[in-house]
Order: structure tokens, then sequence, then C-alpha cells
């Protein structure tokens, strides 16, 4: 077996890799110039979010707000309510930091709106906390109506963007700004189902590591290591946050895995960690969670070395699990 | 007798008058809600829908319909009124406000009565959603899908104009030049805890508004003809400055022991207070129009 089987298996090094708010950018304007509903506003970040492409070719559909955050909220779910899909791009932090605009004026009157939060977790470096998402997550899905979606690569960005244009009803985004390899998918994993989990790689009684957002291919990296050591993993990916599909927690209860590993680059508190526990508790599955994620406010740092810190690269979820599992 | 409602245009003094009564009898049914800034909002609310609103209870959603946003949420028994006494529903509706599974809820929901064109309440954020409306509406006039092009009407109050988003909305209004959206300010003078000029004054407003690029005009809210005749002249334009109107209204407006009170914000009268304000509104014990109270669950 050589060690970098699984990496091999799952990922695929012929593709470029790329930040999925790049690959935002790109169907943003593929489907801008198909779909003559699309209408795209952004908050002074049409440069950070990729949402300036769209905006060189369609000024006419393109409105930018300004640096003010919750009016563009607001004017968004007016576009809906006049029959546009609005995408309205923010860094995630600024986008759901207006909380109450998202509540009322999106979520309560369930306005088709798309609302695009880049710039997720630690993993942006060097400006430091003010603009990391890290509790976007845990806010959006509380909301009633609303869909929270993190992909894992470009093809996984771009699959459930197109399906939201076929969704009526608020949808939440959480993108990366650093580049992400990308993954061999299955035929089955390119179809769109709603709220169900990509299983990429299972075995019953093993240690199985559930991705969800930028962190896959370290996940993949860690399977492979915890493989050389003679044990058997499983490697899940959860693009789907909320609403999550019943089917995911019953099949991880069926692998009845020894210890099930959340990996997420947002707080340990409401994100993949809690979907995970709230959902298998509520099935009667208990089986040991050891939570890889985020527990203190971000800071600056290059994006390699934040992950390192904050213990979200392959040998800091490694070290983790290590301890977990001897517990 | 059951409450119907009296012949006659919105505008029209019975008519008016019905307003107020159907108000405070809704609120008193409902054992809370907030006479003060609904009473306020009536001259209002009939002068648009008196000829500047073009809109039918027998085509609600026709997408060329005007749009009416009441970004003053609290203030939304005066809405419901109007829209029953236009015969978009029966008057005895009105007895479900507040009520669980009713569609009168306490405050705009879209999306249990969507002719609330925003669910509104946490204050300042109608204003944006329709701006929001008005820009989409505006694009599709532009792009030939709509023959007309809708005007919007938002209304806010005065103590929510103390929410910074307001003002980012209208300072956004300055950059798209929405021709087509209307603001109505009910400028009641009154906020929960006190008169807004205690509490944050927002003076000299007129100033403020034309600084921020609006077609600003004041009038006094409690002249029903006036306001009619501000919004008729209104000429609507695709690329123009929003329209601003500053109506000069009271809290408790046309119920005398009511008027100026701020103590009657949100709270719903008792029975003796119910029977004194209309006999204010129609003179010692003399209920033309009957009363939403008869046939009622009390």
């Amino acid at each position: 077996m050589s060690s970098s089987q699984l990496l091999d298996q799952l990922t695929d090094s012929q593709v470029k890799a790329k930040a999925s708010r790049a690959a935002f950018g790109e169907f943003l304007q593929e489907f801008g110039a198909k779909n003559p509903r699309i209408v795209a506003l952004d908050a002074d970040l049409s440069k950070s979010t990729q949402t300036q492409h769209f905006a060189k070719k369609f000024p006419d559909r393109f409105f930018n707000m300004g640096i003010a955050e919750a009016n563009m909220i607001g004017v968004a779910a007016g576009l809906a309510r006049a029959d546009f899909i609005p995408f309205a791009a923010s860094f995630g932090c600024f986008l759901t930091g207006r909380f109450d605009q998202i509540r009322m004026s999106v979520s309560f009157t369930n306005a088709n709106v798309r609302l695009i939060g880049t710039h997720a977790g630690v993993g942006i470096g060097e400006d430091g906390h003010s603009q990391m998402a890290l509790e976007d997550l845990a806010l959006m899905r509380v909301l009633p109506h609303m869909t929270v979606l993190q992909p894992a690569d470009e093809a996984d960005t771009k699959r459930l963007l197109e399906w939201s244009l076929s969704h009526k009803g608020p949808c939440y985004f959480r993108l990366t700004r650093q580049n992400l390899k990308s993954i061999k998918w299955s035929t089955e994993s390119q179809k769109v189902k709603v709220g169900h989990w990509d299983f990429l790689h299972t075995e019953p009684n093993s240690i199985m590591l559930i991705n969800s957002g930028g962190l896959l291919e370290s996940c993949i990296k860690v399977a492979d290591r915890l493989r050389i050591e003679g044990h058997k993993v499983s490697i899940v990916n959860a693009s789907w946050i909320s609403p999550v599909a019943h089917e995911n927690f019953s099949k991880i209860a069926e692998l009845k895995p020894q210890l099930i590993v959340s990996v997420e680059d947002h707080y340990t508190v409401g994100g993949l960690a809690s979907v995970i526990a709230e959902n298998l508790i509520e099935k009667h599955a208990y089986f040991p969670l050891c939570k890889v994620g985020v527990r203190d406010f971000g800071a600056s740092g290059s994006p390699q070395d934040n992950l390192k810190v904050y213990g979200l690269d392959p040998e800091g979820i490694y070290q983790q699990i290590k301890k977990c599992y001897n517990k | 007798m059951t409450f119907t409602w009296p012949a006659g245009s919105p505008t029209s003094s019975p008519v008016r008058l019905a307003l107020r009564q159907a108000i405070l009898e809704s609120i008193f049914l409902a054992e809370s809600g907030h006479p003060g800034g609904s009473l306020s909002l009536v001259e209002i609310l009939t002068a648009i829908f008196d000829g500047n609103f073009l809109q039918s209870p027998s085509d609600q959603q026709n997408p060329e319909r005007d749009r009416l946003v009441l970004s003053k949420g609290h203030g939304v028994p005066a809405l419901y009124a109007l829209y029953s006494q236009l015969g978009y529903f029966d008057a005895k509706e009105l007895r479900g406000l507040r009520k669980s599974g009713h569609f009168l809820q306490g405050h705009p929901d879209h999306l249990r009565y969507p002719l609330m064109e925003a669910s509104t309440g946490s204050l300042g954020q109608g204003v944006s959603v329709a701006l929001g409306l008005a820009l989409g509406l505006r694009v599709k006039f532009e792009k030939g899908e709509l023959k007309r092009l809708p005007k919007v009407y938002c209304i806010l109050g005065d103590g929510e104009s103390q929410e910074g988003q307001v003002w980012e909305c209208l300072m956004s209004c300055g950059k798209f030049l929405p021709g087509n959206l209307i603001f109505i300010l009910d400028a009641n003078e009154g906020q929960i805890d006190g008169p807004v000029k205690e509490i944050m004054d927002l003076e000299p407003l007129a100033d403020k508004l034309k600084a921020f690029r609006l077609n600003v005009s004041e009038i006094n809210g409690q002249d029903v003809k006036a306001i009619q005749d501000k919004l008729k002249s209104i000429e609507i334009k695709t690329h123009a400055p929003a329209q601003f109107i500053i109506a000069r209204t009271l809290k408790g407006q046309g119920v005398k022991s009511m008027e100026r009170v701020i103590d009657w914000h949100g709270k719903a009268p008792n029975k003796e207070e119910l029977k004194r304000s209309l006999d204010e509104i129609y003179g010692e014990n003399n209920r033309p129009n009957g009363s939403l109270l008869e046939g009622a669950n009390l």
C-alpha cells in the first residue's frame, strides 16, 4: 500500500487547484449570460468576492452598494420580490454579521436570495480575525428556510450554485479565499441530492473523517497516514450543512465508526461538529466525536502558519485524532 | 349592529372616521397593539389609495401593480383596516388581528399575507426592501417586461429613522436614482420612550435629506387633501431622485384623548377608554357603522 494511495484515488492533480470564490466568479459570469433573472450585489469587495467579472459584463444587473451590507441585504430581498435571483456577496463575516437583516428581510420572507460569504476561516491568513468568518455556519443554520452550503472544490461549488438556480428560497454559500485541490467525484456525487453527503471512501469500524469546506485534501492526507499505521479509515464530505438528509446519519450508524472526526475551518461550536452530534444523538447512534476546528479568535499569519497554529493542517488534525483515539 | 363600512371614497370623512374606529376596536379585541402610530397613518394611507395607487382586490398579484412597503410595521392595523374597507377582505376578519393562526399578524408578514410586500417590524429594514423592489421593477420596465413602471411607496416612522440602515438606504438612493420610489415619513413626533426630539432628535431633517440628494417636500400630514395633492403632483420617471415626503402628523391623530400622548404608542385601550375614544370620534353614543365587538367572542 503506497503512502499516497487515497490521495491519488480521490484527488485530481491534472486539474488546477482553485478557490471556491474563483469558481463562484466564473459561475456567475457564465450563468449570468444564460439567465437574465440573475443579478448581483456587492459591498465594495467585488475584486475579492469575484463578482467583478459579472459587473463588467452585465453592468445593468450589477449593484455596487458601497460599504453598507445591511442595506445590500434588504435591497437583495426587494430584488427577489421583483422575481430576480440576486447574488449578494461580501466576506462571510460581514454578511452574517448583519444577522437581523438576514433573519427578517431574507429568511422570514423566504426571499429567493443567494448570500455569498467568501473568506471562510483562519485559512484566509494575514488579515487576521476581523476578516474571518468563523461563526457564519452557526448563525445561518439556525434560520428556517435557509439552505447552507459549503463546497469542497471548484466542481462542487459550480454544481451546487447551479442547483440553487432551480431552488426557491434563500441560500448561504460559504466559500474560501485559498485554492482547493480538485476532487475525483463519483458519478453519484456529481448529481446534486439535497442534504446528501459524499461517502468518498468507507470501511466499517473505521476512523471516520468528515470534512466540510476547504480541508478535504488535508483529511485525505491524514487518512493515508492512519492507514499506514494499520487503521481502517472512512472519508466523508459534507457540503450540506442545512438541510441534511437523515440517510447520512443512517449510513454513518451502519458503518459503526470507532471514532468520528469532524474537520472544519469554523468554530467547533455550531457548525459541522454540531450537525453531526445533534443528528446522530437523535438516531440513538452514539460514537465518540473528535471535534477538529477553531476554538479561539483568529489572528494574523500566513494561511499555512494559521492552519498549523490552529491545528488544521494534516499534522495538527492527525495529532488531535491520536489524542481522541487513545482516550 | 355588526360593523359595516360606510359608503364613500377612502379619503371621505365618514370612511376615515370608520377606519379610526376599526383600528381601535381591532386593537381592543387583540388586547395589544399600537394605536398611536396606527392612527397617525390614516390620512397618509387613504391619500395613497384614493387615486394614487394601482392595485385591485380582484387581481392582487398583477405584476404591474403599485407596491406599498410599510417599514414602520407596528402601524399595520391601519393598513389592514384600509384593505378591508377597499374590499380585500371582510371586516369581520379584523377581529382576528394578532390572534393565533390568523393572517393579520401583529406586524406585516409577507408569507401569511402576500400583499405585505415586506415583513417588517424590525425597524429600518423595509426601506431597503422597497428600494430593491423599485430597482427590480425598473429593470423589468426598461427591458420591456412591464408596460408601466410601478410606483413603490415606502412609509417609515420618525423614530425608525434613527436606524443606521435607513441612512445607508437613502445614501444609495442618491446613487441609483429610483424615480419610482416614494418615501413618506410619518413624522408623528413620538416613540416608545418619549418624544423623538428628546430621545434622539432628527432635526434639521429636511436639510439632512436634501444633502442625501433626495427630492424632499414637507407637508401637513393631518390634511388629507394636502397629501393627495402632493402625491398627484409627483411625476414618475425611471431615473430621478427618490421622493421623500415628510408628513407632519400626530401620534394618536384624530382621537383627542390619544393625540400626543406617548403612552398610546403601544397599548390597547380598555373598554372605558375605547368608549371615550369612539365618543370623541362620533359624538356621545353615536355608532353609525355598528361595532366590530358585535359578534366577536368577548
